[in-house]
């Protein structure tokens, strides 16, 4: 899976808990799930379990605890698949 | 000075109509709510009729977003959202997430059990060791003050938020404190009512203590019984009812529109004494709180018009109406009009008091008393007591100023309130 694949799917993903439309549009890399999209803490654990599900890995505490951005969830996600 | 209470905004998610109209229609016409459920069969339940709200997927949204709709599975805390939020509508108030924060307003919403089918998922999933993929809903949908958190957000209510339990008197003894917060001037307008999930994880106790009738589930409209010789038990039923409560004062500054007066109530503990149990209610406590109740709220009992009771169709409901007469001091032809919703919805537990006064106060609103249905052989026992005239077996329209409703429940609990029709 390729970086804008794999943004993609982690855009639809996280679509449901955004309560901020422009920073949603203007997904990147560098976007934060608290800051930009502003998430709420408890809502960032349902993005977890999501992710989970739909790549079929599963992501430990300390793991959950780096993903705040859009950077980091790719990362860890891209190193969980190669593990697979 | 205290202040006066009126209800100026209603809600009503009940098994045989959702929505203020849809209930309205369904209490004058005597329609049931009693439905078989093939899970019930299914589980081996010796009761396997009840009442369950309909509401349909797309109704859900028109009350709750979809995000708070993932991973949703707490149905007593949707119709109480829905009866709650309907109220707030009817009594001319806005639903808005961006509101300012509201210090004058509160809400006291009660429940018995919440999030019952969603603990259920959870304690699935934790004894698989997959504690990490509940989610963060559990908590807020299965503690018992998920349904008054809720609301607190929805509406921004910045005044008391809280859920009072009482088993079966809940949903009374909510009006009550409300009231008590408004009359004391501690807040200007109170959110009261309650709530109650159903299926067979809430029933499944009382199918057990064997209170629940097993001797309908080839004619389930018929199952539910108060007061008739031929009662067998209770059906359970669920579902939500609400009301705003507004001290006139800030009623008449809003211009709102003014269903009743509430005119006091009284709250109470039989503390299973004397023949009082954990089950069954202590009469002496039963008639201090209704008496009590007309104390506090300044009236005699000549003056009350009609009476929904408790009566639940157990054996207990000729007890309730020896209750009511000794409290009131009323018996025969003297005896005010009385009915019981619970032949329609059948026990809808934490919800009853709540929906069962919002029947009451459309009685006196639109003067007329809804039917008991599924009385047609009244309690040789009840006869003895009270004329059958009492016991409208259809609707009748009459003018009415005062109506009396109270709820016993488990744990030897009374509420008793009275309301009173208001005119300008």
């Amino acid at each position: 899976m390729n970086k804008e694949e794999l943004i993609v799917k982690l855009k639809s993903i996280v679509a449901p808990y955004i309560q901020d439309e422009v920073a949603f549009s203007n997904l990147s890399e560098s976007t934060n799930f608290i800051t930009d999209l502003k998430i709420n803490s408890a809502n960032l654990v349902d993005v977890i379990l999501d992710v989970e599900d739909e790549f079929d890995i599963r992501i430990e505490n300390d793991e959950m605890e780096q993903m705040t951005s859009v950077k980091a969830a790719m990362d860890i996600v891209t190193m969980k698949l190669a593990d697979k | 000075m205290k202040n006066k209470v009126v209800i100026t905004g209603l809600g009503v998610v009940a098994p045989n109509g959702v929505g203020l109209d849809a209930f309205t229609e369904a209490i004058k016409n005597g329609k049931s709510g009693i439905v078989f459920h093939q899970n019930l069969e299914d589980l081996n339940f010796s009761c396997c009729i009840g009442g369950i709200p309909q509401v349909s997927e797309e109704k859900k949204l028109e009350y709750l977003t979809p995000l708070q709709l993932r991973g949703f599975n707490s149905s007593g805390i949707l119709y109480g959202c829905m009866a709650a939020i309907d109220a707030w509508k009817d009594a001319g108030l806005n639903v808005d997430p961006k509101s300012e924060l509201d210090y004058d307003s509160g809400t006291i919403f009660g429940t018995g059990t919440s999030g019952v089918d969603k603990f259920r998922d959870a304690i699935y999933k934790l004894d698989d060791k997959q504690v990490k993929r509940l989610g963060s809903t559990v908590v807020v949908q299965t503690m018992a003050s998920g349904i008054s958190a809720y609301l607190g957000g929805i509406l921004g209510l910045g005044n008391q938020v809280t859920t009072n339990s009482s088993a079966c008197t809940t949903g009374t003894e909510a009006i009550i404190m409300g009231f008590e917060r408004i009359q004391s001037g501690k807040a200007k307008r109170m959110l009261v009512g309650s709530c109650s999930d159903d299926g067979p994880y809430i029933w499944g106790g009382f199918d057990a203590m064997r209170v629940m009738t097993y001797k309908h589930n080839e004619s389930p409209t018929q199952g539910s019984r108060p007061m008739s010789a031929s009662a067998s038990g209770f059906v359970p039923g669920s579902g939500a009812g609400a009301f705003v409560l507004e001290s006139l004062e800030s009623a008449l500054e809003r211009g709102a529109t003014i269903y009743a007066e509430v005119l006091g109530g009284h709250v109470n503990s039989g503390g299973q004494r004397h023949s009082g149990t954990m089950t069954a209610p202590n009469p002496e406590a039963v008639q201090k709180c209704i008496t009590k109740a007309m104390d506090n709220a300044n009236i005699k009992s000549s003056d009350i018009d009609v009476i929904n009771g408790h009566l639940t169709a157990t054996s207990k409901d000729v007890l309730e109406i020896e209750n009511w007469i000794k409290a009131l001091n009323r018996n025969g032809k003297d005896f005010p009009h009385i009915n019981s919703l619970k032949s329609m919805v059948g026990h809808c537990l934490a919800a009853a008091g709540s929906i069962e006064s919002v029947a009451t106060v459309l009685q006196l609103n639109g003067q007329f008393i809804f039917p008991n249905i599924n009385c047609e052989d009244v309690h040789p026992e009840i006869l003895e007591l009270i004329a059958e005239e009492k016991i409208p077996k259809k609707i009748l329209q009459k003018e009415l100023r005062m109506a009396i409703k109270a709820s016993f429940g488990f744990g030897d609990v009374n509420a008793c309130v009275i309301f009173k029709r208001y005119i300008e």
